[in-house]
């Protein structure tokens, strides 16, 4: 049991059923499944659905975040990818074809690659602090994305590229098949080749790293790319969920959901350690709070305050010390004075 | 002068604690007017920490400190200062971005209704410079125009304004050269003729014997005597610092054993390699299956070479091949069989949140590179072996390495080394901090390594470790490689006198 208590899923999975509970108890039809013309409905498949970009992006912050770094450009690269990819698509003669909409999805992804190179580039290359290096991008992204849209918001119609966000394989939205894909993908690269021991030796120490030999240059570069890549797979499933492309708002403030995701999931924000599993669970809690917060009709003015609420009880409920100060101040309620002398033990 | 003078400033039985560590215990200082007394010691013999109580910055455990016979208590640099102990930093404290004389005058200037008086303060601070410093400068330019040099001497004259009785020189000539340490030494010595007193902290001991009148030794935080400098021979100043007694070192045998090295192929050689301000050029090559060690005080330059012959350093200057190739990074240096055990265990050495066998097989992986992976069981079976054959204990691969003694994680990095099978291996200090059972170890896997053909360079403030595992040492003096020695000279005796030089 004590065991149990300390793997670094058990927080997080504990708050997600409570979560789930919570909901389950306040509405019983919550976890009903309706088929209807070949397709699962229901919150739970809803949860997944609309969480899948989240996710993604969320893999990609866990890697970067495991170097020291952190990227606060994705958001940008969401909004940059679904821009570009429906740029191309309105602009071909036949919407539907299946080529153009390759193309699309190619060039998006091409750009969101590009994107992270530029991250890495300032952040191994020019030696400037992720935080200050991705903020370039976060601002200057959205400027980009109005620029590819032209300040408008491009609509398409294409049923070829809605399959991406909106589409389903086997009952199931085909987004989720996406994250699953890129999730064992992350979870391959880095636990079956070197490059997970890289990231976190490199994350954890650089300067020992670098007289080890690794190249750490390489694997920051390496790490901020994937992390565009995740982002620009966001940006296409959002855009193709709702068939138009807005500069504007496509992707506002995912940075932060990702990054409370990465650290809910048990990475820390220091470099070192990382967990994708971890990761998985975070983005699912921040994604089944929000739709919790809809459910039960908090007035949109507030939702915003009641999820931060939550967020900070999560991470305090998480929080070993946290936890070991409170039991410690149960313990000895009623003996204040050795309260003090035994606060250090 | 009379011989019954009064010391201006006395300390008596200082102790400094901090957590863990006894920085200063029992230490006395005096010092006399018109007098440069030197502080000696090696790194982390307590000289910063002294100064430091005496100005204010630490409080004092125990001891008094008497300024002119009077009780002196001060809690600040500020209230240091105002007594009259002015402090120059090694690392020059002013603003580079404002004038010579704002920064002379700076929250002191001469002003009438709020105004400064800048005329007459750009005057003053002329007039000061030239006075005392002989310095004939123009005052109204950013300090930032003129040569470290220069700023020091600036900091001296900000430091004589603030009416100085004694002033204190932290470290003044590290980053000075030849012609600038002979200018500020003039100067202090016709501040010395004004009847300042001076207390003079530096590592160079030729500089010592040239500026000094009086020279207090101390050693681990503790008082080891003050002594005249013309009475103190340089050989007996080391042996102090490093605490050795001579004569009872003469009798010691010395157990390494000259073999002719000149036969064997070079593996890596240097030459006119040097770093400003780290090392200046040396020349030194090692041959295949020879042990080389370095010698020389605790900052006279062993780490420099040690990283530059790594690459973990770029050098100005001079030239680095490995077999005859050129090594310009540590990855290259890796590939090229060379293996760098720094010093600094916890911040150059381990990656603290991550497991012993990751930490073994680490540079081993590096040189792969991501996509061959070196196989789980793999691993472990080399973690096994690595941390039978070192004794690494807990022998439990798993174990995040930081939870680890520092002589189990010495021996981890041995075997991270180890595994890459180099053909040379760097060990900076590496038994600096573990205790005797592991030093030992340590030191007979050099010598079997050795035998086995591999060249081992051998960095350690412990003497006759050095001696005990090397068959040539280069001894370093004030950031220069002063000789090489070899076979029959190589003895305590010789080393001891090179390295005190003169």
């Amino acid at each position: 049991m004590n065991g149990l208590m300390k793997h670094h899923l058990f927080w997080p999975l504990v708050v997600l059923a409570a979560l789930l509970l919570f909901n389950l108890l306040y509405s019983p039809d919550f976890f009903q499944l309706v088929m209807r013309d070949g397709h699962l409905y229901g919150s739970l498949i809803d949860i997944l659905n609309f969480g899948s970009p989240l996710i993604l992006v969320a893999i990609g912050m866990t890697l970067v975040i495991a170097t020291k770094g952190i990227d606060l450009s994705v958001g940008s690269v969401v909004a940059i990818s679904g821009a570009m990819a429906c740029l191309t698509i309105s602009e071909g003669a036949d919407q539907q074809a299946g080529g153009l909409v390759l193309t699309a999805v190619g060039m998006s992804l091409g750009l969101s690659l590009v994107l992270g190179l530029w991250n890495g580039f300032l952040v191994a290359g020019a030696g400037i602090q992720p935080i200050i290096a991705t903020l370039i991008l976060m601002v200057a992204g959205r400027g980009i994305a109005q620029l590819i849209t032209g300040g408008q918001i491009i609509t398409v119609t294409s049923p070829a590229y809605e399959y991406i966000g909106a589409g389903s394989l086997f009952a199931l939205p085909f987004s989720i098949f996406i994250v699953i894909a890129m999730y064992i993908a992350a979870l391959l690269l880095t636990r079956k080749t070197a490059l997970g021991l890289f990231i976190e030796s490199v994350g954890c120490n650089p300067k020992a790293s670098r007289l080890a030999g690794i190249r750490s240059g390489l694997v920051t570069v390496a790490v901020y790319m994937f992390c565009g890549l995740c982002a620009g797979i966001a940006g296409l499933i959002l855009s193709s969920n709702v068939s138009s492309a807005d500069g504007n708002n496509a992707g506002l403030w995912y940075e932060l959901d990702a990054i409370l995701a990465v650290v809910i999931g048990g990475t820390s924000l220091n470099g070192g350690r990382f967990y994708l599993t971890g990761t998985l669970v975070g983005a699912l809690i921040i994604q089944t709070l929000t739709t919790t917060i809809y459910m039960i009709g908090v007035s949109p003015e507030i939702t915003l305050v009641v999820k931060a609420f939550v967020v900070l009880a999560v991470c305090l409920i998480q929080s070993e010390s946290f936890r070991k100060k409170l039991v410690h101040r149960w313990k000895t309620r009623r003996y204040p004075a050795e309260r003090e002398v035994t606060r250090h033990v | 002068m009379l011989n019954e003078r009064q010391p201006i400033l006395q300390m008596r039985r200082i102790h400094k604690h901090f957590p863990g560590v006894k920085a200063l215990s029992g230490v006395d200082f005096r010092l006399f007017p018109g007098e440069v007394h030197a502080l000696m010691g090696e790194n982390g013999a307590g000289k910063s920490t002294l100064i430091k109580v005496l100005t204010g910055v630490y409080s004092i455990d125990e001891g008094h400190v008497e300024l002119e016979g009077q009780e002196l208590i001060v809690r600040s640099p500020l209230e240091a200062q105002a007594a009259g102990i002015s402090t120059v930093y090694q690392e020059v404290n002013l603003c580079p971005n404002l004038s010579v004389a704002e920064n002379i005058f700076i929250g002191r200037e001469p002003r009438r209704l709020g105004r400064i008086l800048w005329k007459e303060m750009n005057q003053k601070a002329a007039d000061l410079l030239q006075e005392r410093l002989q310095l004939h400068i123009d005052v109204t330019q950013p300090l930032d125009t003129y040569s470290v040099a220069v700023q020091q001497l600036v900091a001296i004259a900000r430091a004589l304004n603030i009416s100085a009785k004694v002033l204190i020189l932290d470290e003044p000539t590290s980053s000075l050269d030849r012609n600038e340490v002979e200018q500020l030494f003039r100067i202090m010595n016709n501040l010395k003729k004004e009847g300042l007193s001076i207390l003079f902290v530096t590592h160079f001991l030729d500089q010592v014997y040239e500026i000094s009148d009086r020279i207090t030794i101390l050693r681990n935080g503790e008082f080891v005597g003050e002594y005249m400098a013309q009475e103190l021979p340089r050989i007996e100043l080391v042996a102090k610092m490093i605490g050795k007694d001579l004569r009872l070192l003469e009798e010691l045998p010395t157990l390494a054993e000259g073999e002719g090295s000149a036969a064997k192929e070079v593996m890596l050689e240097a030459s006119g390699l040097g770093k400003k301000g780290a090392i200046e050029p040396f020349d030194l090559s090692i041959h295949r299956g020879e042990v080389v060690g370095l010698a020389g005080l605790l900052g006279s330059g062993r780490t420099e070479i040690a990283r530059l012959l790594f690459a973990a350093d770029r050098p100005d200057q001079g030239t680095l091949l490995a077999e005859g190739e050129g090594v310009a990074t540590p990855r290259q240096a890796i590939t090229q069989g060379i293996a760098f055990c720094s010093e600094n265990r916890k911040t150059e050495g381990i990656i603290g949140d991550l497991s012993v066998r990751e930490n073994i097989i680490l540079a081993l992986q590096a040189t792969r590179g991501w996509y061959q992976t070196i196989s789980r069981k793999r691993q472990e079976e080399i973690a096994d072996e690595y941390i039978r054959m070192l004794n690494i204990h807990p022998n439990d691969p798993e174990q995040l390495i930081k939870n680890l003694s520092g002589g189990n994680q010495q021996k981890v990095l041995l075997a991270r080394w180890l595994l890459t099978e180099p053909k040379l291996l760097i060990l900076d200090e590496p038994t600096r901090g573990i205790d005797i059972g592991a030093k030992a170890e340590i030191q007979k896997l050099v010598l079997t390594l050795s035998q086995k053909g591999m060249s081992v360079l051998f960095i350690s403030s412990e003497l006759e470790e050095v001696l005990r595992v090397s068959n040539r040492v280069a001894v370093l003096r004030d950031r220069r490689k002063v000789t090489e020695i070899a076979d029959k000279e190589l003895n305590q005796q010789n080393v001891m006198q090179a390295i005190a030089g003169g």
